[in-house]
This record gives structure tokens, C-alpha cells and sequence, in this order.
């Protein structure tokens, strides 16, 4: 569905996409991960035909964006990140301009906007002014009036940002049915966790390259090298330290500031290695309470590689 | 619907004309334009009525419609910039335009949406002040082809003013910028064409004195050209018919004024439109280097 083949774009000296390469198939979800200038909206805006490339391009369904970016657009729909509504514009009146600018018939029009009210839950606010909308809402109806031509793919930037979180949970919902209408997705989203439940693959992105590719699970092993084991013991600590130190594949242990019975050991085996580990700690004698892994989630992994910047 | 009715009638030109058409402000300004008018053809004819011996007559209705005219013009010269300047960079301003730039909308029906939508309203201020210009055709004077010329001015000028503003708000990202830009223009079509005419016809006359002693008929076009381009001067030249087209003669130009004004507004008009379709969006072809 998405082809996107040496992707760059320079802004004077700064490059902001350098050499980005990414294939993304029909009907994915696609989470686009990564700090702020990393290039996210840089790669949207090149999709959604408003920014020239400097080198390489992208193909949509086949199509380069480069040289034929009218068919291009009657198979994206496209939600920025920042965007306005008219004034004194009523929301049917609003979704009807846009079906009418993708040269949609009136009839269709008049049978579709219903439709989508629905989907984004809108249906009570047909004949509101867009403008007296709250920000959750004009999300939902940007979104609305990015699917009125029922396109293939949809371009979201960042379609969670500023909204409350009863207001997110009605946009993962949404995402959620679009899903299921086998839209081919693809999001920014700085709210990572939302990300991980909706999306089918992540790539992560930081200074215009695509650092890790694939699903959840795939990123975290690819960006994450070491895990960390927490052990509570019951007694005798000192004995424990001693004990894991010697093990080639423990790198770092650090003892967890509130509870003096818990070690937290960065760790490099693989997991026949910890098993091991595990059954020499039982016949060493240590009272272990418990073993366990502690859970990494995407939040943890963004704020692992954007720490760089901060 | 064919491609040339496309381009005219169009979702973009509708929305334009539905939320314009809405705003009270815009019938407060047509309301008070029909209101200051009339108020001046009253004090027009109260002056010639009441401090003149011999009544209303037909030339004091010439020159109403002269008054009514040049009035008119000025609205046009005051209020098109404001009206289209900020008809692309008000969108950017309000993010509205990256999405309307990812519809299927092409470029030049965008843009001329844009500058139709603007001048509707503009001609409509022009029809509704129709009914002011039967108190001149009451007292006779003007003929309507006279009539016909001053409006055919009035829409030229309009259109090209309204193309140029819609061509800054394209290039110019703030609004303010763009507006400032336009009411420039506007201020050297009307004031500095003049200066710059004299200032030509001195050179003109001061070099053909110094070389042959005497001043000559020449072919120099330039001081016609400067002069057509102004709006005001070429309208009334038009209107007055007797007014510098025997001081142009001299120097050489035998053409009428409307016709070079035509071709300059139109030459103006057609330009810095196709400049803002191009312009309108980014060019995704990569330019070649070396």
C-alpha cells in the first residue's frame, strides 16, 4: 500500500528526513513513534501530497506522490496535526463542503454524512456551528471529513493530542472500527500505549531515520539489548549480591531504594539463561521470594531514546 | 458540468458565498455604502439647486455621474484589497487551507473561487447603487453607453486589483503582510503612476529641448503606458473623452484610452493569477540539480 523509497527532505542546512526507507501493507495499522522534529509530520505532509521531497519519494497503492499527486489524493484522507474549522460553517454543512470538493453527488453526500456522524458519534450535532465545538469533537470530525471520500488510507498526525481522556478513549474506539473496516492507518501519536493496543506495527523514527520497524514486541527486542530482573529475597541480601555478581551475563545491580530486600539486575542471557540462573540461585540457598522481569511498556522504550535530546 | 463551468461554479466558490453572505458586517457595509452615496447625490443636488441660477441642469448631472463614478472606484481601490489579500493567507493563518489543498479541488478553480467570491460581493455593492444612477439618467446628460463604459471600468478594475491581492495572499504567509502589500500596489497605481508621469514627460520634454532646441512630436509610448495604468486617470480620460488625447497625439499614441487600459488590466489580471495557481501548491516534481 505504502512504498516509501529513500525519503529526504532538507530544510536549508537541517535535514529532516534522511533516507527513509519503509513498506507498509494494506490494511495495516501503522504507529509512527518518536520525539518531537524526528520527522513524523515531515513523512505525513510528503504522503499527503503538501510537501515536495528533496530526494526519493513515496508511492501510494503504486501511485509516486511525486508525479501524480491528483490520483494520490482521492486515496488518501488526511488529519493534520493542527487544524481549523470555518466559522459560522454547520457541521453537515461542513462535511457536505468537503464531499463536494472530492466531487461526491449530492445524493451520495446526503446518504454518507449520516453515516459518518454516526461513526465519529456526531449524530446530535448536525446542525451545530463547528466552530462552537469542543476540541474533542472537532478531532472527530476532522476525521469524519477525512473518510467522506472513503479513501484507502488514512493519514493521522497526531489525532489523540490535546484531547481529554474520555476524549481519547472515543478516538481509540473510533481507530478501533476503522480497524475493522480494513482502512490501511497510519498514526502519529506521542500517547505510546495507544499506540501499542491499536496498532499492528510501530516504526520508530528519530532524526529523520527509521530506527526500529515492526510489532510491539519485535521494537522492544530491537531497541532493547538488556532486560532488568527484579529478585526480592527474604533474607541475608548481602549473600544474594554476591551471589549474582558472579554471573557473566548480570551487568549492573542496583538495590531498590524503598525496599532493602529487592534487586534490580540488568540483564544480557537469554531466557534458557535466566532459567539456569534461576535453579542455581534455589541450590545456592537463596531465600528467594520471587524472580521476575520487569515489564518494559512503549513509554519506557520512547523515553529510552529520546533521552538524548532532553 | 463542463470543465469551464467547474472551474466557476464549485463547492469552493459556494462555501465562499454562503459564510460571506452570512456575516452581518457584510450587509452593515453594503447598507452603509448605499447610505453615504445617497447622501452625496442629495448633497449634490442640494448645492446645484440651491446656489446656482439655473436649476439641475443636464451637465450638473454629468458630473454626478462623474462624482458617482470616481466615488464608486474609490470603494473599489479601497476595499477589494481588504477583501482578497488575505482570501489564501487567511486560510493558511487558520489552518484551514492544508486540508482544503488535499481535496480534489484543482488549483485554479481554488483560486478563482476565491477571487469571484470576493468580487460578487463587490458587485453587488455596484448593482444595488444602480437605482442612485437614475436620478442622472432623470435629468439626462449620460448616455448608457457612457453607463456601459463606467461599468466595464469599475469590473476591470476590480478583477485585476482582486487578482493581485489574491496573488499576494498566495506568495505572502501573514495576512497583514499581504494586505500591506496589496494597498501598496494599489497606492503606485494611483498616486505614483501620476508622479511618474510627470516626472517622464518632463524628461521627455527637458531631453527633446536640450538636443534639437525645441520641443517635438515624438514616439514615445511610455507616458501612455504609465498613465493607462491608473485606474482613475484613465476612467475619467474615457469619460471625458476631449481630456490629453490631443497631448498624446502629439507624442505619438493615437490609441483610446480604454483600449490600452484593457489590455494592461487584462495583461495584470491574467498574470498574477496564473502566478498564484502556480504558487498555490508546492510543486512536488523535484527540481535537477547542476
Amino acid at each position: 500500500m505504502i512504498e516509501i523509497v529513500n525519503l529526504t527532505k532538507h530544510y536549508g542546512s537541517f535535514t529532516a528526513l534522511d533516507h527513509l526507507n519503509l513498506s507498509i501493507e494494506k490494511g495495516t495499522v501503522f504507529g509512527f513513534v518518536g520525539p518531537n522534529g524526528a520527522g513524523k509530520s515531515t513523512t505525513f505532509s510528503i504522503l499527503a501530497t503538501l510537501l515536495a521531497p528533496s530526494e526519493g519519494t513515496a508511492y501510494i497503492n503504486g501511485i509516486d506522490v511525486t508525479k501524480d499527486p491528483k490520483q494520490v489524493r482521492k486515496l488518501i484522507g488526511y488529519v493534520p496535526d493542527f487544524f481549523g474549522v470555518y466559522d459560522k460553517f454547520k457541521v453537515h454543512e461542513y462535511l457536505d463542503f468537503y464531499g463536494a470538493s472530492y466531487g461526491i453527488p449530492n445524493e451520495e453526500r446526503k446518504a454518507v454524512i449520516p453515516q459518518l456522524l454516526e461513526l465519529v458519534n456526531l449524530t446530535d450535532k448536525t446542525d451545530s456551528y463547528v466552530d462552537l465545538l469542543s476540541r474533542g469533537m472537532k478531532q472527530r470530525l476532522c476525521l469524519a471529513r477525512a473518510l467522506i471520500h472513503d479513501p484507502e488510507l488514512l493519514i493521522l498526525d497526531e489525532p489523540a493530542s490535546g484531547l481529554d481522556p474520555r476524549a481519547r478513549v472515543e478516538m481509540r474506539g473510533i481507530l478501533r472500527e476503522l480497524k475493522n473496516m480494513d482502512k490501511t492507518i497510519i498514526i502519529s501519536s506521542h500517547i505510546l500505549p495507544e499506540l501499542s493496543e491499536i496498532c499492528d506495527e510501530l516504526g520508530v523514527i528519530e532524526n529523520g531515520q527509521l530506527i526500529a520497524h515492526g510489532n510491539v514486541r519485535q521494537i522492544e527486542n530491537q531497541l532493547q539489548a538488556q532486560k532488568v530482573l527484579q529478585v526480592k529475597v527474604t533474607e541475608n541480601i548481602e549473600h544474594a549480591v554476591s551471589f549474582f555478581e558472579d554471573d557473566p551475563n548480570v551487568l549492573e545491580i542496583t538495590r531498590d531504594e524503598q525496599d532493602d530486600m529487592l534487586l534490580q539486575l540488568s540483564y544480557q542471557g537469554t531466557e534458557e539463561d535466566q532459567v539456569a540462573l534461576l535453579k542455581k540461585a534455589v541450590e545456592h540457598g537463596l531465600a528467594i521470594l520471587t524472580l521476575s522481569q520487569k515489564q518494559t511498556n512503549l513509554e519506557d522504550i520512547f523515553m529510552e531514546i529520546t533521552k538524548g535530546d532532553e | 458540468m463542463s470543465r469551464l463551468q467547474s472551474l466557476l461554479i464549485n463547492p469552493v466558490l459556494n462555501k465562499e458565498i454562503k459564510l460571506r453572505f452570512r456575516s452581518f458586517k457584510n450587509f452593515l457595509g453594503i447598507f452603509l455604502f448605499l447610505a453615504i452615496c445617497g447622501a452625496v447625490c442629495l448633497a449634490f443636488i442640494y448645492t446645484e439647486t440651491q446656489f446656482s441660477y439655473d436649476g439641475f441642469t443636464a451637465e450638473d448631472s454629468k458630473n454626478l455621474f462623474l462624482l458617482l463614478s470616481m466615488g464608486q472606484l474609490g470603494l473599489i481601490v479601497f476595499i477589494t484589497p481588504g477583501l482578497t489579500a488575505g482570501a489564501i493567507s487567511g486560510e493558511r493563518e487558520k489552518q484551514t487551507l492544508n486540508i482544503m489543498l488535499t481535496t480534489q479541488q484543482s488549483s485554479t478553480s481554488i483560486i478563482l473561487s476565491k477571487l469571484f467570491s470576493s468580487l460578487l460581493y463587490l458587485i453587488l455593492m455596484l448593482v444595488a447603487s444602480l437605482p442612485l444612477y437614475s436620478i442622472v439618467f432623470l435629468y439626462g446628460g449620460v448616455s448608457p453607453q457612457t453607463v456601459l463604459i463606467m461599468f466595464g471600468y469599475l469590473f476591470l478594475t476590480m478583477l485585476a486589483i482582486g487578482s493581485i491581492g489574491i496573488m499576494f495572499s498566495t506568495l505572502i504567509k501573514r495576512t497583514i503582510i499581504s494586505t500591506i502589500t496589496t494597498y501598496g500596489t494599489m497606492l503606485f497605481l494611483v498616486v505614483g503612476t501620476v508622479i511618474l508621469f510627470l516626472i517622464i514627460i518632463r524628461l521627455i520634454v527637458g531631453f527633446s529641448q536640450g538636443t534639437t532646441g525645441g520641443p517635438q512630436s515624438t514616439d514615445h509610448i511610455l507616458p501612455y503606458i504609465v498613465l493607462v495604468l491608473n485606474p482613475a486617470v484613465s476612467m475619467l480620460f474615457s469619460l471625458e473623452t476631449n481630456s490629453l488625447v490631443y497631448e498624446f497625439q502629439q507624442i505619438g499614441v493615437d490609441w483610446p484610452f480604454w483600449v490600452g487600459f484593457t489590455i494592461a488590466y487584462g495583461a495584470i489580471t491574467l498574470i498574477t493569477l496564473l502566478i498564484a495557481i502556480k504558487k498555490l501548491r508546492p510543486s512536488m516534481r523535484r527540481k535537477k540539480k547542476g
